[in-house]
């Protein structure tokens, strides 16, 4: 018996592959074999019309929905969206979660040993861009023997790697589906990540990221990169709703030793988070994020670079993400219209900043849930 | 999926009739979609709609058409100078704020625009106020005064007179009864008896040029 929620997948089992072609990267670096760890939910038809990529955002991997025991307290980070009779509904989709390149949950990354050298390779790794991570994804649906995917899908640096599909290999994408994302980051954006970084190299622990070599790890810098961002991905009114000025410990009447509910939930986000996370996989991610923006080859012409897209596109912003604001996906809508492509919006108001893409808000679930119903009729057509 | 509506309002019928096959269209106040939804199949248009209600949004999403969140009142400078060959707003005028800027952005974005309203100058209306001096509820006026959407209602007579102020030149008037049908009384004199003007719009000639 099973105690598993019935709008679950249920039990997922991870899957590995190797690819031994090489791949050349951005960097100018190749990589000549790689490995990349994935999950797949509901099943791909008989005409391999139905499959959908889904894209994983800085901190994200490949297990996006399910359980991997039936004792696991959390299901995938994407539960809210994968499953029978959501909006990525497994009933009529067969959907692809993978750890991208340069990850630390499988996939080959800065923990993975360096063939030619025998050891780990830690920071020489090679940089990788939005665009790597897209070529390596194709390998993974050629392997899948998936032609075309009927969407992909992502939020954040996953809805990144979605227009990015549809820019580099217009005839494998039918529909992309982007959510609180945006063109390129801005300048503030870029500062926050910076300051994430630096934490992390200021961690003594750092060892300029030999830290393996030294049977340490920064989670000092880790912690202090994540609790910086966690910020960055809610609002101001989220903060206050969940916290307010509540004191978890200490007395505030005569300022002593006192600690903000805020405080002690921020260390723990922090402190779980670097105890799970690499912090030279953390370092790539934010840099891949920060060098995102396919326009630069098209002179800074955003609706050039869809130009040769195919795809019709979702995109949805929320009224309070100030890291990836509505203006950014407005940006994306405009350059889209220019380039005439189908493209449709929807803003939602939800008080969650950034981090609303991942909870189930009834109209992003709806306006969600409408368009991938969309797409599945397509799909069995 | 909602298929595109094999029947559609008389309004909007009598405007589809008015695109050209494969036209770009820009749709401000686009209701569900019916018009897009209608006109992606009939006549293969590249059309996006403007809305703010999020059903109405939902509701174009699930049948395919292109919908985008926007205030009609608020953004329409991000459209491109004739990036659209027509843009279409029925009975949208009379809710807007600007409704004179919302005409000139509609004839800038496109060289043609078709409009729809209610017609205030209608013989009921004049009548209401009249005879009651109180604010007209009307079949095609549904709402109390301080809870209508319609913040900007005015007759066809206003309506051309701000035309010709804005350099609006009408390419064509249809004006039809609350049923949307056209008829000899209301073509005689429109202004009293007509509920709803269709009207045609396009930029007015340049000087010393005849087109």
């Amino acid at each position: 018996m099973t105690a598993l929620p019935s709008d679950s997948v249920g039990i997922v089992v991870p899957q590995h592959v190797a690819f031994d072609s090489p791949l050349s990267l951005t960097c100018g670096a190749v990589l000549d074999r790689h490995e990349l760890v994935y999950e797949t939910y509901g099943t791909l038809n008989a005409e391999r019309s139905n499959a959908v990529l889904v894209c994983h955002a800085l901190s994200g991997h490949h297990h996006a929905a399910g359980y991997h025991h039936e004792s696991d307290r959390k299901p995938g980070w994407w539960e809210t969206c994968i499953g029978p009779g959501k909006p990525m509904d497994t009933n009529r989709f067969f959907i692809v979660s993978l750890n991208n390149l340069g990850g630390c949950h499988g996939s080959t990354g800065p923990g993975s040993v360096n063939p030619e050298t025998g050891q780990v390779f830690g920071p020489d790794f090679p940089a990788i861009t939005v665009r790597d991570w897209v070529r390596s994804q194709v390998m993974l649906a050629d392997h899948l023997g998936i032609e075309q995917w009927a969407a992909v899908v992502g939020g954040s640096l996953g809805g990144m790697q979605a227009l990015q599909w549809s820019i580099d290999f217009p005839e494998r994408v039918r529909h992309v589906v982007a959510i609180a994302c945006a063109p390129r980051l801005s300048a503030q954006n870029i500062a926050f990540n910076e300051i994430a970084r630096q934490a992390i190299y200021s961690d003594p622990c750092f060892h300029g990221g030999r830290y393996a070599e030294h049977g340490v790890a920064p989670t000092q810098g880790l912690m202090l990169a994540r609790m910086v961002g966690h910020v960055t991905y809610q609002s101001d009114d989220g903060l206050r709703e969940k916290f307010g000025r509540e004191v978890a410990s200490g007395d505030l009447e005569f300022a002593r030793d006192v600690q903000f509910q805020v405080e002690s939930y921020l260390h723990y986000q922090g402190r779980s988070f670097s105890q799970r996370f690499d912090a030279n996989t953390y370092l790539l991610m934010t840099r891949a994020l920060d060098y995102f923006d396919p326009a630069q080859e098209y002179g800074d012409d955003l609706a050039a670079a869809f130009a040769r897209s195919q795809a019709s596109y979702l995109l949805v912003s929320f009224t309070t993400d100030w890291r990836f604001s509505s203006e950014r996906s407005r940006e994306l809508v405009d350059a889209l219209v220019r380039a005439r492509r189908n493209v449709s919006h929807a803003d939602i108001d939800a008080p969650y900043g950034h981090d609303a893409f991942l909870l189930p808000i009834a109209r992003y679930m709806d306006v969600f849930g409408a368009y991938m119903d969309r797409v599945g009729s397509e799909a069995s057509a | 999926m909602n298929p595109a509506p094999t029947t559609l309002r008389e309004d909007l019928r009598l405007i589809a009739e008015l695109v050209p096959e494969g036209a770009r269209v820009l749709d401000l106040g686009c209701g569900t979609g019916d018009l897009l939804a209608w006109l992606q199949q009939h006549r293969q248009v590249n059309g996006y709609g403007l809305e703010i209600d999020h059903d109405k949004i939902t509701a174009c999403i699930d049948r395919g058409v292109n919908v985008i969140e926007r205030n009609i009142d608020e953004d329409l400078s991000e459209f491109d100078t004739d990036s659209f060959d027509l843009v279409v707003m029925t009975e949208t005028l009379q809710a807007v704020r600007q409704p004179a800027r919302v005409l000139d952005e509609m004839l800038r974005i496109a060289p043609e625009g078709i409009v729809t309203f209610p017609n205030f100058g209608h013989w009921r209306c004049r009548l209401h106020l009249a005879t009651r001096g109180r604010m007209p509820v009307a079949n095609h006026l549904p709402h109390s005064w301080y809870d209508t959407p319609n913040i900007h209602l005015c007759t066809f007579a206003d309506f051309e007179a701000l035309c010709a102020e804005r350099g609006l030149r009408i390419t064509r008037r249809l004006v039809v009864d609350a049923n949307y049908r056209p008829n000899n009384v209301i073509n005689r004199w429109s202004n009293l008896f007509g509920s709803i003007a269709i009207y045609g719009l396009a930029r007015a000639a340049a000087p010393g040029r005849s087109s």
